[in-house]
């Protein structure tokens, strides 16, 4: 009698430590579905960095070529506007969606607010937009593991998990990020047939455009530039781009806190 | 005891009633099943994925792998088996073929009872301006 009882605990024991790490190992694997190796590969067309970064040169600016820029952006990636909303009480500026964007300068640079700016940046308008941190507080934040940090230093969404918490946009100090109030497609005019658009209930941002990196071209924002706004690899020292950071005073957004903003403003 | 032949009697008409609905059944063509046209574009362009049969039961597995492997790996070719290549996306490489998604893929659906939430953000372009 005693043995078996001495048995059944061990037994017991067992069971339970494996009935507490299954779920914890299968709780790890959702979602984590992935092509099996050797059906999947890269476009050999792709653009590859070890760290994305961005240069974008203010003296290049007017606020006719930021607005061209900001709705470029939006028209590659589906992104709604307000306007074109046909029922005018459906409009509301608060449901704003933005992955581009030009803020005059004291609201980009908050912590560089001086007395006497120069005067070349009242005519300008800044373009703002997601910093691609290297230490991205909405990474932490996200929950579901919907915002990550790529290899390659860019900042992304995986829409597919996004459950529209908004901790992220709690946690970016840029307020790169927006909130999908309502069903976005209303406000899109014209479709590209080649980028999803969002639905209700999820955040969304700026991508650096990561689908036409992977397919050889470079981001929107950059083409339609004018030269004001370059990628790059920030780790390759022998590039144009590093040569850019060379010459050139830059700053960057709220450096204080911490997150290494990715993008770099020559001013 | 007499009353054997009365009891079995009442049991076969018990059982009958229980099982008419099945034989009423027979016959009908209220069981077909869904019928998925394949379209004539996606004949033209040539075999799917997988098998027909496996596709049947794997394209939500696929497309799941899929997603994962050019959101998060920017891999965005997929090799078949038998050494075709694909671009993986669902608008543009599945609906590319069947470009009849409500004889296609909803009708399947609606007799399933499944509702993919794809189609809140992904576009079926034929649908859009
Ligand atoms: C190159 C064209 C092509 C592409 C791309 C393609 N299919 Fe197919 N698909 C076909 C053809 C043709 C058949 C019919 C196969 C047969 O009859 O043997 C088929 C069959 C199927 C079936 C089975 C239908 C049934 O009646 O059982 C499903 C499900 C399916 N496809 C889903 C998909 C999905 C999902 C994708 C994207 C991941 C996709 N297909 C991509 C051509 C294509
Ligand atoms: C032969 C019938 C059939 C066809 C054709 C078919 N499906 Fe399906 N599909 C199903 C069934 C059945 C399920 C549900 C499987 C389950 O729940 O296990 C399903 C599930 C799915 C899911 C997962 C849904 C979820 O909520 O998890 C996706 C995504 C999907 N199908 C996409 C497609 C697309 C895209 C097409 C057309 C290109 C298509 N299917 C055509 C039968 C079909
Ligand atoms: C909240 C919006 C949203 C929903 C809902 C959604 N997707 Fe996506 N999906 C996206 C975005 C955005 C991308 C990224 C596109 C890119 O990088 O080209 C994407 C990419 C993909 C891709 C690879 C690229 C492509 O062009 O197709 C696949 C496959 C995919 N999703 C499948 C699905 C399936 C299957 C479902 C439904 C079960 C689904 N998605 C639901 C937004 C969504």
């Amino acid at each position: 009698m005693k043995n078996n009882r001495r048995d059944f605990l061990k037994i017991a024991g067992v069971a339970a430590i494996g009935a507490a790490v299954k779920p914890a190992t299968s709780a790890y694997a959702i979602g984590e579905q992935f092509v099996p190796e050797g059906q999947a590969e890269n476009k050999s067309s792709v653009k590859k960095a070890t760290k994305w970064g961005v240069v974008i040169d203010t003296n290049k600016l007017t606020k006719e070529l930021m607005h061209k820029i900001s709705k470029a952006c939006h028209l590659e990636h589906n992104v709604p506007d307000e306007k074109n909303i046909e029922n005018e009480d459906h409009r509301n500026p608060n449901h704003e969606i933005k992955w581009i964007w030009g803020e005059e300068f004291k609201h980009a640079f908050t912590d560089k607010t001086d007395r006497y700016l120069a005067d070349k940046f009242e005519h300008i308008e800044i373009p703002v937009l997601c910093n691609h941190c290297v230490n991205p507080s909405c990474v932490k934040a996200c929950p579901t593991k919907a915002t990550f940090s790529r290899e390659d230093g860019i900042v992304l969404m995986d829409f597919h998990r996004c459950i529209g918490c908004r901790f992220c946009m709690a946690a970016c100090p840029f307020g790169s990020r927006s909130f999908n109030f309502k069903d976005p497609r209303p406000g899109i005019k014209k479709h590209n047939k080649k980028f999803p658009t969002r639905m209700k209930g999820v955040v969304e941002k700026c991508n650096l455009c990561a689908e036409r990196l992977a397919v050889g071209k470079n981001p929107v924002c950059m083409e339609v530039s004018e030269g004001a706004i370059t990628i790059g690899d920030l780790e390759n020292e022998t590039s144009d781009f590093r040569k850019l950071l060379k010459d050139n005073y830059t700053i960057r957004r709220k450096q204080s806190l911490g997150t290494e903003p990715s993008v770099y403003y020559i001013v | 005891m007499n009353d054997k032949i009365k009891i079995i009697a009442g049991l076969i008409i018990f059982v009958a009633i229980c099982l008419s609905p099945f034989f009423m059944g027979l016959g009908s063509d209220s069981n077909k099943g869904p019928d998925p046209v394949i379209s004539e574009t996606a004949k033209k362009k040539g075999k799917c994925i997988l098998e027909k049969t496996e596709m049947a039961k794997q394209h939500m597995v696929i497309l799941d792998q899929w997603r994962n492997s050019v959101v998060r790996d920017a891999q965005r070719v997929y090799t078949t088996k038998d050494g075709k290549r694909f671009d993986m996306s669902l608008s543009n490489t599945c609906l590319d073929c069947h470009d009849n998604k409500k004889e296609f893929c909803d009708r399947c659906h609606d007799y399933a009872s499944v509702t993919p939430y794809c189609w809140d953000c992904h576009i079926n372009p034929k649908e859009v301006k």
